[in-house]
């Protein structure tokens, strides 16, 4: 018979009661920094997004930023194209030239959501066919090379604005109910991520992507249909990412490819780092990751400007080069019978690795 | 009884180096078969050849009379071959519970499956097996935190539970304390008597694969010397020649 | 970019200076390559900042032209400064990340990239530079084809400096400590040899390459702090085309490389010829790993 020692601060779900209720109440208390709070859920999806391919899987891809800007754009180009014609739109440079109703605005985002999903799954399975034959550093940068050249390639693509971009349709509503808007949007897309992981960790597919993490030939040895997983996990990666573009694109109102869209130095490297910094692999990690980065970033940004990204690349070496394991890594080696392990004569047990 | 592996006129050549030359083995469902045979004489790549781990040069391979040569790795594992390591390979940081958990049989999965929990019966199953091995008291810890020996353990129990037609397993008793090597051998047995399981062991342990194999096959120089009963093999000049160096 | 197909054709000395182009600036890239493959041979570390290292030097080289120096004095000044440079960054980064896993030495690489980037970025401006040296273009084949002097001068300065670097690699007392590292860490401890001294070297020596290739660089091309990571793919590129510690083979891959991309520039238009450089990358690495699999193995 097995017994299971439920972690203490996990005990009826107190935490995420906590923070729901945070989260709900957040843009009427502090409504000046409600952009700044919608980003955050967005890096919470994205991480945690992230963390199926990277932490769970140990496929590090530098690419997954693939998805945010297919989503971006699959996003946009709906909204537009389901009432005009994206070119003229495009060459016309401004969102003035589409005027929507509120039905047609939210119509054109919600299909376009779905598109974004829809897309990015496809752009992922496609990228897989080929991509998840490579191991290791080969992955890692050959994702990294296939992101940039999307990049490069969208910037150079007219329909969707080449060079000067694209505008996202205009928000129908008064001053600030877009910020609005879209922090429930974000925090919601945040949220079912988070429960939807937390479903899949919780069965085979969990064990399954841990396994071809800890030893792929030996999964292979034993029969698990390796190639499926990780397919199946780069899709689950892209969709939620690509969701998470489509809502940047229309919180932002400008899509860029490079700065933007399918900015490998800026969402694509942040998603790797508030990872890492929370925890590779665990549950909670990124979103804890996600929280410090982004405020950190907040206050980078606050008093640093200019020299802020030059901070952030510091920030990634010494991330990298000192904390290996992230927060939530360090906190269970230290403190292993609060997160719930059983310590045996000196050997850390994993009691419920799953739910973490 | 018929034959579940036939290997005919296998080789495998790595640059100049013939680690297998035309061999030709056969193990009939449930039988145990040793493989034997001084370092380096190409047991291991025999193996490797069999369960697909690289391409053969030369010759086929068939299990359950069907070829299985070009087949992946994965595959032919669940088809129903598995074969363990000599260096013994686990899942380091997942429990022994959830190292059993994933190496339930994958045959008959489907797509549709990958987002499915694992019923309750299965983790049943891992912990009998676990006790089987003697491993219950530690199947909570992480794997990568048990001893060598005890990680051989867990890769026999993962074997069992993965439910194969035949096992290939690569010197299962190296490095493991001679005061636990008849319970290990005491479970092959019973893995092959009860669980109906064929077995293949490249062995270097005389006495394990004199008591253990029905039938021995002995390789030297990337060549099949002799084969047939242990004793025959054992008093065989030129198996004892080989192992003493002096061909 | 079908047009651009048939001028090829139709008019064959295009071709020939794509090709001419491609072959002299491929020496820059396969000086960058080399410092890669050096690094990862010996500290197996893939140094995903080698492209700034290249650009950095690029910008030291402009730098020393400002207070006076002659352009091409800023090629053995980009080599001493960006060695130094690469010696630090050793000393107080690279030498607690060689013992770890890969993954970990390119995400710290690439922090540094963006580090770099971001510096150069502030220092010296978002601009694109160039250096002037005034040389002209020679006319060849009844002036059909045009060839930029300066290029054939890099070209020459490159080939100058990899000779220099093989006979140093082949001869010096060092070069030979770094070549037994190479093979062996722990045997080349045992014989005495000091690890960390020879690590450091290398990689500073690889900075320094890089930073050479840069001050080539910026006379015959053009820099940008954003450019860096265009010159770490590419060097990766040839690195994996080639292998580790086959120099022929480097050679030959970065003049392909060159090559291939000035017909990419031609036919697909100059804003892709970026983004050639990085899908041919994706496509070599599946294309290798898709040969592999047919033998059964997977890429590792």
């Amino acid at each position: 018979m097995s017994e299971a020692t439920t972690p203490l601060w996990r005990r009826r779900g107190l935490l995420e009661g906590a923070i729901l209720l945070v989260a709900l109440f957040a843009p009427f208390v502090v409504p000046a920094y409600t952009t700044q709070l919608a980003m955050l859920w967005i890096m919470v999806v994205i991480a945690q997004s992230w963390n199926v391919m990277g932490g769970q899987m140990g496929y590090n891809s530098f690419g997954n930023v693939i998805f945010f800007g297919v989503g971006m754009y699959t996003t946009a180009v709906l909204q537009v194209g389901l009432f005009m014609n994206v070119s003229d739109y495009n060459a016309a440079q401004g969102a003035a030239a589409l005027q929507l109703t509120s039905f047609e605005y939210f119509l054109g985002l919600g299909l376009g959501l779905l598109a974004a999903a829809v897309m990015a799954l496809i752009v992922a399975a496609i990228m897989g066919s080929g991509l998840l034959r490579l191991r290791g550093h080969y992955f890692a940068i050959g994702t990294l090379g296939l992101g940039i050249a999307f990049a490069e390639i969208f910037a150079g693509w007219e329909w969707v604005g080449a060079g000067s971009g694209m505008v996202t349709p205009l928000f129908p509503g008064g001053l600030g109910s877009r910020e609005i808007f879209f922090y429930y949007a974000a925090f919601i897309a945040a949220a079912l991520t988070f429960l939807m992981l937390r479903r899949f960790y919780a069965g085979r597919f969990g064990l399954a992507l841990n396994a071809i993490r800890d030893d792929e030939d030996k999964a292979e040895a034993m029969g698990v249909h390796t190639t499926r997983y990780k397919t199946v996990a780069w899709c689950i990666s892209a969709i939620f990412t690509g969701i998470a573009g489509g809502i940047v694109g229309n919180l932002v109102g400008f899509i860029d490819a490079r700065d933007v869209a399918f900015s490998g130095i800026t969402f694509g490297i942040w998603m790797i780092l508030m990872t890492i910094l929370g925890g590779k692999g665990t549950l909670w990690g990124p979103v804890l990751g996600a929280v410090v980065f982004h405020i950190t970033q907040e206050l980078f940004w606050t008093y640093l400007l200019g020299w802020q990204r030059v901070a952030m690349g510091l920030l990634i070496v010494i991330i990298v080069v000192f904390f290996p394991l992230g927060i939530l890594g360090w906190a269970r080696e230290r403190y292993p019978e609060f997160f719930g392990h059983r310590v045996e004569g000196g050997e850390a047990a994993a009691n419920e690795g799953r739910g973490e | 009884m018929t034959a579940l592996l036939e290997v005919q006129e296998v080789s495998k050549s790595f640059g100049g180096i013939h680690a297998n030359q035309n061999i030709s083995i056969e193990v009939r469902q449930g039988e145990i078969v040793g493989l034997i045979g001084p370092n380096g004489s190409g047991k291991t790549t025999l193996f490797n050849s069999i369960v697909g781990y690289h391409p053969i040069d030369a010759g086929s391979v068939r299990f359950e009379g069907e070829e299985i040569s070009k087949l992946q790795v994965s595959q032919i594992a669940r088809l129903g071959m598995l074969r363990t390591f000599q260096q013994t390979r686990i899942y380091s940081k997942l429990t022994c519970v959830q190292n059993m958990l994933i190496s339930l049989p994958h045959r008959n999965e489907s797509i549709f499956d990958i987002l499915r929990r694992f019923p309750p019966e299965a983790t049943e199953r891992a912990e009998e097996l676990l006790e089987f091995v003697g491993l219950y008291q530690k199947r909570h810890l992480m794997a990568g935190s048990l001893s060598f020996g005890q990680q051989k353990l867990l890769e026999f129990a993962m074997a069992l539970m993965n439910e194969p037609k035949m096992l290939l397993l690569d010197e299962p008793t190296a490095g493991i304390n001679p005061t636990l090597i008849n319970g290990l051998l005491e479970r092959l047995e019973r893995a092959n008597s009860d669980l109906g399981i064929t077995l293949l062991v490249i062995e270097h342990n005389m006495r394990v694969v004199m008591n253990l194999a029905q039938r021995i096959y002995c390789l030297a120089h990337g060549q099949l010397l002799a084969e047939g009963l242990p004793e025959d093999v054992r008093n065989d000049q030129r198996v004892v020649d080989a192992y003493l160096g002096a061909s | 970019m079908l047009d651009n197909l048939e001028i090829l054709i139709v008019a064959p000395q295009f071709a020939v200076q794509l090709l001419i182009a491609g072959v002299l600036i491929g020496a820059i890239f396969a000086l960058a390559a080399y410092g890669m493959a050096l690094v990862w041979g010996v500290m197996n570390i893939i140094n995903v900042v080698q492209g700034e290292f290249v650009i950095l030097g690029g910008f030291i080289a402009l730098t020393a032209v400002q207070v006076g120096l002659n352009p091409f004095l800023g090629i053995p000044v980009a080599f001493a400064v960006l060695f130094l440079i690469g010696y630090a960054i050793y000393k107080t980064i690279i030498f607690r990340i060689v013992d770890r896993d890969l993954f970990t030495s390119l995400l710290a690489t690439f922090g540094l990239s963006i580090l770099l980037q971001q510096l150069m970025n502030e220092i010296f401006g978002a601009n694109v530079r160039v250096l002037e040296t005034g040389l002209g273009t020679w006319f060849i084949l009844d002036r059909s084809v045009t060839i930029s002097q300066i290029m054939v001068v890099a070209f020459v300065i490159a080939v100058l400096i990899a000779v220099l670097v093989t006979l140093f690699m082949r001869y010096s007392r060092m070069g030979q400590a770094i070549r037994a590292t190479a093979q062996n860490a722990r045997a080349a401890r045992i014989l005495g040899i000091d690890t960390d001294k020879v690590y450091a070297t290398t990689y500073a020596l690889n900075a320094g390459i890089c930073g050479a290739a840069g001050s080539l660089v910026v006379m015959a091309l053009t820099i940008h702090p954003f450019q860096g990571l265009a010159y770490t793919v590419r060097s990766f590129t040839i690195v994996v085309v080639a292998g580790l510690g086959n120099l022929p083979g480097v050679i030959a891959a970065a003049f392909g490389l060159g090559a291939a991309e000035q017909f990419a520039g031609f036919i697909l238009g100059a804003e892709y010829q970026l983004a050639f450089v990085f899908l041919l990358l994706v496509f070599i690495l599946v294309w290798r790993s898709i040969l592999l699999g047919r033998q059964r193995k997977a890429l590792r």
